[in-house]
């Protein structure tokens, strides 16, 4: 299982798009495409941009479909990081 | 060009100004202002210094300000940002209210610099800040990727006592939403086209459900959401089109969000002088006690049912016969 332990990489408000993507494309689509389970530790971050998570994670719907959650786990996110998460989740399931 | 800093224009009372602006002769700015008094949005002033960056300074006139409240234009950072010569004196460490003088952002080092930078400035709690950063975060990263704005995005805020709001302008001179828009879907005029901006999950760089892998359209939706929630102004001001989402009335218990925002309390214009590229304004109160998960809250109903309705729209239909 891996851990990416994303304060370090984008601070304690999670908004930099680019960055996000940098994080899916090195790190956690090759994580999954070797069949490895992911957890991304949001532990520091207050608060994220729903840009941010979408960057982050809805390509991963595209590539994998709806049971990529069943490999990849978000750790320690506050109250409004669950919730801009679970927005990304939702749109991007009925959109698929 | 000319512009004329009125008297008082806030968001609510803004349309006259923005019917005053004289587009013609791009080459020089005429800049004049009320002689008594100006209190003005900072919107105002972001657009009014996205104009004079498209002008070389010796071809801006900037009359003298004579008003009692001159000196806010130089504590805005206006004449600065100008280049041009102003004779008004501010003493630099005087204690004169919370404000995000004007900033121009052009790539997104600065805008996460900027987001890290600019709290201490407002001296907001905590909880405060939260719907702050989001909506500077969001609109400044749609001018980066969408506008192809010269001059970047030019920012300003304020924080108002009375009120005890904070209120954000933000402008470039890009290319204007109708054109990002119409990169994938269809808009005639420019008016459609904020319609479409304001709709959730829908974005220039794709006609896809769900967006591209970088953008969602959520952006505009989420940001003007905010404001409806909050009983606060949105607008949104690009070719000959302004939308402005009206104040939700005390009165009204339970606010609604429509994923059509000309369902939402509105008025909008088609007839104004023609502005290239996109100018926002927003105000915040901070009195209104929504916490920004309930904000979210709110978004994600709206949200999802606006994608199963597009979904469910695009559905076959069985051939009976």
């Amino acid at each position: 299982m891996k851990t990416i332990d994303l304060l370090p990489l984008v601070g304690t408000f999670a908004e930099n798009k680019d960055l996000a993507r940098e994080i899916r494309i090195k790190q956690l689509v090759p994580s999954l495409e070797n069949g490895q389970e992911v957890i991304l530790d949001f532990e520091g971050i207050g608060a994220a941009t729903q840009s941010f998570i979408h960057a982050l994670i809805s390509d991963l719907f595209r590539l994998f479909g709806g049971k990529v959650l069943d490999v990849l786990y978000f750790k320690n996110c506050s109250d409004i990081v669950k919730k801009i998460i679970g927005i990304v989740v939702e749109y991007m399931q009925e959109s698929g | 060009m000319k512009v004329h800093l009125p008297n008082s224009a806030f968001l609510g009372n803004i349309d006259p100004f923005l019917h005053s602006f004289d587009n013609s002769n791009p080459s020089i700015l005429e800049i004049t202002a009320n002689k008594k008094w100006i209190s003005i949005h900072p919107v105002i002033l972001t657009m009014v210094a996205a104009l004079g960056m498209m002008v070389t300074p010796s071809k801006i006139r900037c009359e003298r300000f004579v008003a009692k409240s001159k000196h806010y234009m130089e504590r805005m950072g206006l004449f600065k940002l100008l280049k041009i010569e102003s004779d008004i004196k501010i003493t630099e460490h005087e204690a004169a209210g919370r404000f995000i003088p004007l900033t121009v952002i052009t790539n997104t080092d600065e805008l996460t610099s900027f987001i890290k930078d600019m709290i201490p400035l407002l001296h907001l709690e905590p909880k405060q800040v939260e719907p702050i950063k989001y909506i500077i975060s969001e609109l400044v990263r749609n001018v980066l990727e969408h506008s192809d704005s010269a001059n970047g995005a030019i920012l300003a805020a304020q924080y108002y006592q009375n009120s005890n709001t904070i209120r954000i302008g933000i402008a470039d001179t890009g290319v204007g939403i109708k054109e990002t828009i119409t990169k994938s879907h269809k808009a005639v005029t420019h008016l459609e086209a904020l319609k479409l901006a304001m709709t959730p999950g829908i974005t220039g760089t794709t006609r896809k459900e769900g967006g591209t892998e970088f953008n969602a359209g959520a952006g505009l939706f989420f940001i003007k959401s905010i404001a409806k929630v909050n009983r606060d102004f949105f607008m949104i001001y690009s070719g000959n089109a302004m939308y402005k989402l009206l104040k939700t009335n005390i009165g009204t218990k339970q606010i609604r969000l429509h994923a059509d925002p000309f369902q939402d309390r509105n008025s909008k214009k088609e007839d104004l002088p023609f502005w290239q590229g996109t100018v926002v304004g927003i105000d915040i109160s901070l009195d209104s006690g929504k916490e920004f998960l309930m904000l979210l809250e709110h978004i994600r109903k709206t949200y999802g049912k606006a994608v199963k309705e597009r979904k469910k729209a695009r559905y076959r239909r069985p051939k009976f016969i």
